[in-house]
């Protein structure tokens, strides 16, 4: 038997709370970029004239393939790293995941399929799946992380259903801000109403489940009162209204910026009160679920390779389509 | 109710299976589209841009549906296979971690400018998007091989404990990576997955080419690139192959014994390159001994060590569990055979096309045709050796599959989620299978490529 070498450093940083920022961060940036692609795939089902629908289906079709690998990455890393986690996360919210898996494939493949046919019936159906996964996946991975944030036990709770719901209002805050720089005229009132909507919504949401924490769940209020998450959770609320002020002027980038800041400050929350432990339905903390030094040493060298290397990519990519898209650019 | 051991090894080689059809065919596609690419921006023109559009759309559905159908096996270990994930994870979970981050985010942001921004970027950029998304692909390969090799011959790793359980800890990371297996599968997957995406490729010609009114140079050059890549992939797999098997008989002596049906340890024994079983027993439990075939006396033997037809193979009966022997068996000879008739093939096309007469050949169009989704099958039955010839073991001779099942799953959940995927599987095969067809039948829509050309003229691949 080989004991496991306790907590390795790097110049001073513990590679264990390295890959914990790590793993959120990755999550952060899948539901700020995908984020953006669900809101848009949300706001696909609220309008009707065809040219604004397919400019939305061609500002993401590039782009939504490269976000969700951000997903990808965070389950690769929480496998790699706390694959305890990983394994009891998964199973037991079994059906969540398969939901969430489902409502995944239905957004990716919809868009591709709806533009292979012209009829409008092929269209309708295709158009249809495509909003429901669109909303459907931010749903349920809210519902996947309040649940462990809370250690819910079963599969459906209030914090779920809250942040869920939350998760809905981000993403179209997020879709509505970039959709607002692909529209070559920008956002019409409508569309500009249906973000500031969400706006409004997602910051009545992240109060309500930062109360029902601090009320509900044992353990919570201690760790909410501190410098770090009212810190959190006033940046969100400072950068909601600049927001909808950003919105309202027409600047779109500042808008896109905003929400990613408060998409950052939510994920940087729930890591907060998570930590130390990291499943807290057994109390598992992030010390005891890690693996090996030599693991963690290997999978460091692995992220500080490619980490920035996938950050060239994504700049790459994202400045190759910057600005506003033509309808007929889509697939 | 089916129980949870058995819905989870169901589940898991119903999504693999459906999954494996796409990345075969994307990466088989990838060296092809890097060339065509490389002709276009070389102002090669015509069909080069057209080609590049078309086979571009068929990659792109086909991508998608690789990327989601790949999530799912991604979460599955978690989902089904918790124990597994557990105990395996400290090294496993590595592999996995390092796909995403160092291969498919690479592939799926190029393809983002490969499939939509020709009109957005230079010609350099554009190039090097194709050449990006290839590479990216083949380094997901690579990950994933590595993975899955190392739950073949399990290498670089001693057992431990973490938070009061018995887990697999890396020592070596090095050996667990480069264990013995990853060189000969990764060479035998990527040259597979080359000549599956030229038999496809050469067969949606060959169906185009049948009709004198779409014997255009799209067609003509679309079929001699895929039966360049046929003559170099088919022999290639066959010699490599051949070599594989014998690292096979080094390395998981039961799984060889099951892919030649041998019980009983012995020397001289022989290879049944067609076996025919007589009767429904003898098709469902084949026993090398008593089936009625054409063997090579000695020809197991020499296969396995190399060239000693007295070399013993190890019989099933001196393992502990065995797997079923018949998947093995047969799927091993089904995927020979056609390996055979892929290297057949291909020397019919490369002589046809020599002598001036590939269009006029209509036996060969039809063969070409049928064979259009043979080299999927092939890898398909080659993944079945693989994989069931394992069996009862996960990770060979350290985890049993029914070990690592996920303690807290039900029957009920897991037969819910296995009945799910039956369904949505076979809709989304049928709905890609019906989109790549309407794609074949439109053919090159925009203008020159089009446009025929007088019929036979043949020299060079690039039909000038």
């Amino acid at each position: 038997m080989m004991p496991l070498a306790s907590a390795p450093q790097w110049f001073g940083v513990p590679l264990i709370e390295l890959w914990y920022v790590a793993l959120f961060l990755t999550l952060a940036m899948f539901l700020w970029l995908d984020g953006a692609n669900f809101g848009i795939g949300l706001l696909f089902g609220l309008v009707s004239d065809e040219e604004t629908k397919e400019t939305m289906l061609a500002a993401i079709s590039p782009l939504w393939d490269g976000a969700e690998v951000w997903l990808i990455v965070f389950g690769g890393a929480l496998f790699a790293v706390f694959p305890d986690v990983y394994a009891k996360l998964f199973s037991g919210y079994y059906l969540l995941m398969f939901a969430i898996l489902g409502a995944l494939i239905l957004r990716g493949i919809s868009p591709e399929f709806r533009e292979q046919r012209h009829d409008p019936a092929w269209q309708r159906l295709w158009g249809r799946l495509f909003v429901f996964g669109s909303v459907a996946a931010p749903f349920l991975l809210g519902m996947f992380a309040a649940n462990w944030l809370v250690a819910a036990p079963g599969l459906v709770s209030i914090p779920g259903i809250v942040v869920g719901l939350a998760l809905v209002a981000l993403t179209t805050v997020e879709g509505a801000a970039f959709l607002g720089m692909k529209m070559r005229d920008g956002l019409n009132r409508r569309l500009e109403n249906l973000g500031s909507v969400a706006q409004v919504g997602y910051l009545v949401l992240a109060v309500a489940t930062v109360a029902y924490l601090f009320l509900v769940v044992e353990g919570m209020a201690a760790k909410i009162v501190n410098p770090l998450p009212i810190a959190l959770v006033l940046v969100t609320a400072v950068f909601g209204l600049g927001y909808l002020w950003a919105l309202r002027i027409g600047r779109y980038l500042y808008a896109f910026v905003a929400s990613a800041v408060q998409t950052f400050g939510l994920v940087a929350l729930v890591a907060t009160l998570l930590y130390p432990t990291i499943y807290p339905l057994e109390g598992l903390t992030v010390a005891e679920a890690a693996v090996s030094a030599l693991q963690l040493e290997v999978m460091t060298v692995v992220l500080l390779v490619f980490l920035p290397l996938v950050l060239v990519y994504f700049a790459v990519l994202y400045s190759a389509f910057s600005g506003p898209v033509e309808p007929a650019e889509g697939y | 109710m089916i129980d949870p051991v058995l819905a989870s090894r169901l589940q898991f080689a119903l999504t693999t299976a459906v999954h494996i059809i796409f990345p075969t065919i994307s990466m088989g596609l990838a060296p092809f589209l890097v060339y065509i690419t490389y002709k276009e921006i070389r102002g090669a023109g015509e069909p080069w841009v057209s080609m590049r559009r078309f086979w571009v759309k068929i990659f792109a559905l086909t991508f998608v549906v690789g990327t989601v159908t790949g999530i799912v096996l991604e979460f599955e270990f978690g989902t089904n296979f918790a124990a597994y994930a557990s105990a395996v994870g400290g090294i496993f979970g590595g592999p996995l971690a390092t796909e995403g981050l160092m291969a498919f985010m690479l592939e799926s942001t190029f393809l983002g400018i490969l499939l939509f921004g020709r009109e957005r970027v230079s010609d350099r950029l554009y190039f090097l998007s194709a050449v990006l998304t290839g590479l990216g692909s083949w380094l997901s390969a690579v990950w994933i091989l590595i993975a899955n090799s190392w739950m073949q011959t399990p290498r670089g790793f001693e057992m431990g404990m973490r938070a009061g359980q018995e887990v697999a800890v890396i020592t070596d990371p090095l050996a667990a990576y480069l264990n013995p297996r990853f060189l000969w599968m990764f060479v035998h997957m990527q040259s597979s997955a080359v000549l599956a995406a030229a038999l496809f490729v050469a067969g949606i010609a060959a169906y185009k080419l049948s009709s004198p009114e779409s014997r255009t140079r799209f067609w003509k050059t679309s079929l001699k690139l895929a039966i360049v890549a046929m003559l170099i992939t088919a022999p290639f797999q066959a010699i490599q192959g051949d070599a594989y098997g014998r690292h096979v008989y080094e390395t998981q002596p039961q799984k060889f014994a099951a892919m030649e049906a041998v019980y009983e340890t012995d020397s001289y024994v022989p290879e049944y390159i067609i076996a025919v079983p007589t009767n429904l027993e003898d098709f469902l439990n084949p026993s090398a001994k008593e089936l009625f075939g054409i063997g090579i006396p000695g020809g197991a033997s020499w296969l396995a060590s190399g060239g000693d037809p007295s070399a013993e193979i190890k019989g099933l009966n001196e393992f502990e569990g065995s797997p079923p022997v018949a998947f093995v068996f047969w799927s091993f000879r089904a995927m020979v055979g056609l390996g055979m008739w892929f290297i057949l093939l291909a020397l019919w096309a490369g002589y046809r096309w020599r002598s001036g007469e590939l269009l006029e050949d209509r036996l060969l169009n039809r063969a070409l045709v049928y064979s259009t989704g043979l080299g999927v099958v092939a890898v398909e039955l080659g993944w079945m050796v693989t994989e069931i010839g394992r069996q009862p073991w996960a990770i060979q001779d350290v985890l049993k599959v029914a070990d690592g099942v996920s303690p807290n799953l039900t029957g009920a959940e897991a037969t819910l989620t296995l009945a799910g995927f039956v369904v949505g599987y076979a809709a989304l095969l049928g709905v890609w299978g019906y989109l790549i067809r309407r794609l074949v039948i439109q053919g090159p829509t925009d203008g020159e490529g089009a446009s025929p050309t007088e019929i036979g003229a043949s020299s060079g691949v690039s039909g000038e």
